[in-house]
C-alpha cells in the first residue's frame, strides 16, 4: 500500500489516491485533500458532508452513495454537486478520507 | 527529497463525455436498468440524456409511473414453472415481491429515482410519436420534462453521445 505525504503528513493511500486508513484522517488533513483537488475552501454544507459520511462509513463498513447522503443524510444532492463539483460521489469521498462508494445508488 | 503526493485525477479537465439511454419498455424490471446507468453516469458528471418512447412512456406518464409491474410471463429467468406463470395473481405477486427486493436494497421507487436524476441534472425527453398515440399533453408526464422530441431532434441533441436502447 502506497504511502504518501499530504500537508506535511504521512498517510496510507491506494493506487488512486484515496485513503485507506480511517483514523489517519483530521480536519486538518481534509483542508488539504480539498485543496488538492481543487476545492480551496471547506463551508459549513462541506463539513456537514463530511461528517455525515464519517459516522455513516463507522456504522455501516461502507461510503453512504449520493442518494443515501440525500435521503438519510439530508443534504440534497443538487448541493453536492455545487459543493463537490462534477464527480460528487468520489470527491466527498475522497476529502472525507474513505473509499469511493461501492453501491450503484 | 520528497515526491509529489498521490492525489486521485478526477479528470476533470478530460474531454466532455456524453450519454444517451432509450427507454423504451413499460415494465418494473426494464425501467430499472436505464435508470441506474444513468444515476451512475451523472455521478461521474457525464451529460446524461434519456428519451423515452413506446411503452418506456409509463415511465413518465405520471398515471403509470408509480405503478409498474413486473410479469413472469414468458421470463425463464425466474425458474417458475411456465404453466403457472399466467395464473391470476402471479403478477401482483411478482411485483410486490420484486418491489421488497429493490427496496431491501435502498433502491427508490420509479417517481423517487426520477427526481433523484432530475436533481442530478439529468435530461428527460418524451418522443413525439409515442406523445401522439398515447394521447398524452404534458400535464400527463412527470414534471420538468425537458421536452418533446421528434427523433431528428434527439439525433441532434445526442450528436456525440455514446447511446443505448433498453
Amino acid at each position: 500500500m502506497p504511502v504518501t505525504t499530504i500537508g506535511g503528513k504521512e498517510v496510507h493511500v491506494d493506487d488512486e489516491g484515496f485513503l485507506t486508513e480511517y483514523d489517519e484522517w483530521d480536519e486538518e488533513l481534509a483542508k488539504e485533500l480539498a485543496a488538492s483537488i481543487g476545492i480551496s475552501e471547506l463551508t459549513d454544507d462541506h463539513w456537514k458532508t463530511i461528517t455525515f459520511l464519517r459516522s455513516d462509513f463507522k456504522e455501516q463498513g461502507e461510503t453512504a452513495t449520493l442518494r443515501r447522503v440525500s435521503a438519510v443524510g439530508g443534504i440534497p444532492t443538487k448541493s453536492l454537486f455545487q459543493l463537490f463539483p462534477k464527480k460528487p460521489a468520489r470527491k466527498m469521498s475522497y476529502v472525507s478520507g474513505l473509499p469511493k462508494p461501492a453501491g450503484c445508488i | 527529497m520528497t515526491d509529489a503526493p498521490i492525489v486521485p485525477d478526477f479528470g476533470d479537465d478530460d474531454e466532455d463525455r456524453k450519454i444517451s439511454f432509450v427507454c423504451s419498455k413499460g415494465s418494473l424490471d426494464m425501467a430499472y436498468p436505464g435508470l441506474i446507468m444513468a444515476s451512475g453516469a451523472l455521478e461521474l458528471g457525464i451529460e446524461t440524456h434519456i428519451f423515452f418512447t413506446f411503452w418506456g412512456m409509463d415511465m413518465i406518464n405520471k398515471k403509470t409511473m408509480g405503478s409498474l409491474k413486473f410479469s413472469p410471463v414468458g421470463n425463464p429467468a425466474t425458474h417458475m414453472p411456465a404453466a403457472l406463470a399466467p395464473f391470476p395473481g402471479m403478477t401482483t405477486m411478482a411485483t410486490h415481491q420484486m418491489k421488497k427486493q429493490l427496496d431491501d436494497l435502498d433502491i427508490p421507487d420509479i417517481p423517487t429515482f426520477l427526481e433523484h436524476l432530475q436533481d442530478m441534472g439529468c435530461h428527460l425527453w418524451a418522443c413525439k410519436m409515442s406523445v401522439d398515440m398515447f394521447d398524452l399533453t404534458e400535464d400527463d408526464m412527470i414534471d420538468g420534462l425537458d421536452g418533446v422530441l421528434n427523433v431528428g431532434e434527439f439525433m441532434e441533441i445526442i450528436e456525440g453521445a455514446q447511446t443505448m436502447f433498453i
